[in-house]
C-alpha cells in the first residue's frame, strides 16, 4: 500500500523542528509500523538523506524503548500494544499518518522522534528499588505471599517505563508510572522496610522533573500498553498522605 | 522539612487540597440550596431564614470569612496546577487526540472562572443590590428587607434569569467532573466502592443544579408568584 507520512525532523536539542511530508510506496500488510519506517529510511539513505532518527530495540512489546506517537495515540490506534507490536494491516492504501515524539518538558527531543527519557530513571534511582541483597533466587513459596497481594505486585510489575502516560496525559503528568513502580513493592513483605520513604522520595523527584500535575482524566491507562491500572494512582495518593502525615 | 509542608508542597498534596475546598465549597452549596429553597414554602419562610441569617452578625462573617478563604485557595491552586500542567508540555502535538478525557474534565478552569464571574455577578445582584436595585430595595411592612419579593422580582427578568440558568449549566459541567475526581484525589476511590462514588458525584452534581435553576425557572414560568398573586 501507498501511505502519506507527516513526520515531526529535529535535527537536534537545539533545533526548532517540524512537521515533514513523506510518501512510502509499496508497504505490505503483514509488516510492522517500525519496518514501514525501515522501509522509508532505506529510501532516505539510497536518496543520500538522513533517516529519520526512532526507538525501538526488543521489537517485541517488553523493552519500552519504542514511542512515538501515531495521529495523536501514543503508541497508535491498537490498545494495550506498544507501537514495535502495532501492524500495518492497520490501516488501508491512501492513508495519512501523523508521526510525533513524545511530548513533555521532562523528555526533551534529542533527534527527530527520540526522546530523553532519563527522568524516569532519577525516579527510580529515587526510590524504586528495595535495598536487601536477595541472593539467589530462593524455593517456591519460602515467603508467603497471599495470592491478591502477588497480582498486585505483578500486574505494577507490568509497565515497561516507555511513558506513553506521560505523552498522553492532557497535563504530561508522569503519575500512572510512579504509581506502578510504588505500587510493584508496596503489598509485598520485602517492599515495606522502605515504603515510606519510597513513595515520598520517588514523588519528591518526579515533581522535580517538571512533570505536571494529574487531573484524573484517565488518558494515561487507556494509552498504557501494558493496561496499569489508574487505581496504582489512587493507591500511591493514599500512600502518600500517610507516609507524610507519619514522617517528620 | 516537616511531612506537612513536603506534603502541601508536593503535586499529590496540592491536587487533595483542591479536592478537600471543592468538597468544602460543594458543602456549602448543599446548604446554600437548602435555603434557598424555601422560596417554595413561601415570603415568611424565606423571610424568616433571611432574617436570622443577618441577625447572627458573628457568625455570618465568620462563615464568609472561611468561605473565601476556602475559595481563594481553591482558585490559587487551580491557577497554579495549571499554570505548571501547561509548562510540562511547551510543545503541543499536531494532531491532538482524545480517548476518554471528558468535555468537563477538559474544561475545569474555564469552568472555575466563569462560575467565579458568576459569583461576582450573583454578589452584586443579590447581596449587594448593585444590579437589580429596584427590586432589592423591596421592603415589608416593618421596613426590613423583603428577600422573597426582591427574589421574585429579580428572577422575572428572562435576562437576570437566563444569567443563572446558563452559570448553572457551567456549574454543573465544573462538579460534573469535579465530585467524581476528588474521591481518585483522596486516595478514596477504591475500585469497590468507586461505582458508587462516582453516581454519587454525578447525582449530587445533577441535584444541586436542578435544584437552584428551578427558582429562576418556576420564577420565569409564573409558578412562584409575587406576594398576593400579583404580577
Ligand atoms: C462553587 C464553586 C466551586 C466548587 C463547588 C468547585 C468544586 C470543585 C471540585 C469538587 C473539584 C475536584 C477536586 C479534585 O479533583 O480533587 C474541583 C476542581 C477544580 N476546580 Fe473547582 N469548584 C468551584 C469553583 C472553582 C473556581 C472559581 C475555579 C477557578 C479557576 C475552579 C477551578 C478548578 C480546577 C482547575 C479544578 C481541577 C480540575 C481537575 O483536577 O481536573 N473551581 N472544583
Ligand atoms: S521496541 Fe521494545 S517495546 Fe517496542
Amino acid at each position: 500500500m501507498k501511505l502519506t507520512l507527516h513526520i515531526w525532523r529535529q535535527k537536534d536539542a537545539q533545533d526548532k523542528g517540524g512537521m515533514v511530508r513523506y510518501e512510502v510506496d509499496g508497504v505490505s500488510e503483514h509488516s510492522s509500523f517500525l519496518e514501514m519506517l525501515d522501509v522509508l529510511n532505506d529510501g532516505l539513505i539510497e536518496k543520500g538523506q538522513d533517516p529519520v532518527a526512532f526507538d525501538s530495540d526488543c521489537r517485541e512489546g517488553i523493552c519500552g524503548m519504542c514511542s512515538l506517537v501515531i495521529n495523536g495515540r501514543p503508541h497508535g490506534p491498537w490498545t494495550a500494544t506498544t507501537v514495535c507490536q502495532l501492524h500495518m494491516r492497520a490501516y488501508r492504501d491512501g492513508d495519512t499518518i501523523y508521526i510525533e515524539p513524545w511530548r513533555a518538558k521532562s523528555f526533551p527531543v534529542l533527534k527527530d522522534l527520540i526522546v530523553d527519557r532519563s527522568s524516569f530513571d532519577r525516579i527510580q534511582q529515587a526510590g524504586g528499588y528495595v535495598s536487601v541483597n536477595t541472593g539467589n533466587a530462593v524455593d517456591a513459596n519460602c515467603l508467603p505471599i497471599g495470592k491478591p497481594a502477588a497480582d498486585q505486585a505483578f500486574d505494577a510489575a507490568h509497565c515497561i517505563g516507555c511513558g506513553a502516560c506521560v505523552a498522553a496525559c492532557k497535563n504530561a503528568s508522569a503519575m500512572l508510572f510512579v504509581s506502578a513502580k510504588v505500587g510493584q513493592f508496596a503489598v509485598l513483605p520485602q517492599g515495606q522496610t522502605e515504603r515510606k520513604e519510597r513513595v515520598l522520595s520517588m514523588v519528591e523527584q518526579m515533581d522535580k522533573e517538571g512533570f505536571g500535575n494529574c487531573t484524573n482524566q484517565y488518558e494515561c491507562e487507556a494509552a498504557c500498553p501494558k493496561e496499569i491500572s489508574a487505581d496504582f494512582m489512587r493507591m500511591m495518593n493514599l500512600d502518600y498522605f500517610k507516609s507524610s502525615a507519619t514522617t517528620s | 522539612m516537616s511531612g506537612l509542608t513536603r506534603c502541601l508542597g508536593s503535586s499529590i498534596g496540592r491536587k487533595g487540597l483542591m479536592g478537600i475546598t471543592g468538597i468544602l465549597l460543594s458543602l456549602f452549596l448543599i446548604a446554600h440550596l437548602i435555603g434557598n429553597l424555601l422560596v417554595f414554602a413561601g415570603q415568611d419562610a424565606v423571610n424568616h431564614y433571611a432574617h436570622a441569617l443577618k441577625a447572627n452578625a458573628a457568625l455570618l462573617w465568620f462563615m464568609r470569612g472561611g468561605l473565601f478563604l476556602v475559595f481563594a485557595t481553591h482558585v490559587y491552586l487551580a491557577l497554579s496546577l495549571t499554570a505548571e500542567n501547561r509548562r510540562a508540555r511547551p510543545v503541543k502535538y499536531v494532531q491532538e487526540h482524545t480517548q476518554v478525557a471528558s468535555l468537563a474534565s477538559r474544561t475545569m478552569v474555564l469552568t472555575g472562572l466563569l462560575v467565579l464571574a458568576y459569583l461576582i455577578f450573583h454578589l452584586l445582584h443579590l447581596t449587594k443590590g448593585v444590579i437589580g436595585h429596584e427590586a432589592w430595595s423591596s421592603k415589608l411592612p416593618d421596613g426590613s428587607q423583603d428577600v422573597y419579593t426582591m427574589v421574585v422580582l429579580g428572577f422575572k427578568s428572562p435576562i437576570l434569569s437566563g444569567v443563572y440558568l446558563v452559570s448553572m449549566a457551567l456549574l454543573y459541567l465544573h462538579l460534573s467532573h469535579g465530585l467524581k475526581s476528588f474521591w481518585q484525589s483522596l486516595g478514596w476511590n477504591h475500585p469497590v466502592y468507586r461505582p458508587l462514588f462516582e453516581k454519587i458525584g454525578t447525582g449530587l452534581a445533577a441535584i444541586l443544579v436542578i435544584g437552584f435553576a428551578s427558582i429562576p425557572l418556576t420564577i420565569l414560568l409564573g409558578v412562584i408568584q409575587l406576594p398576593g398573586g400579583g404580577n
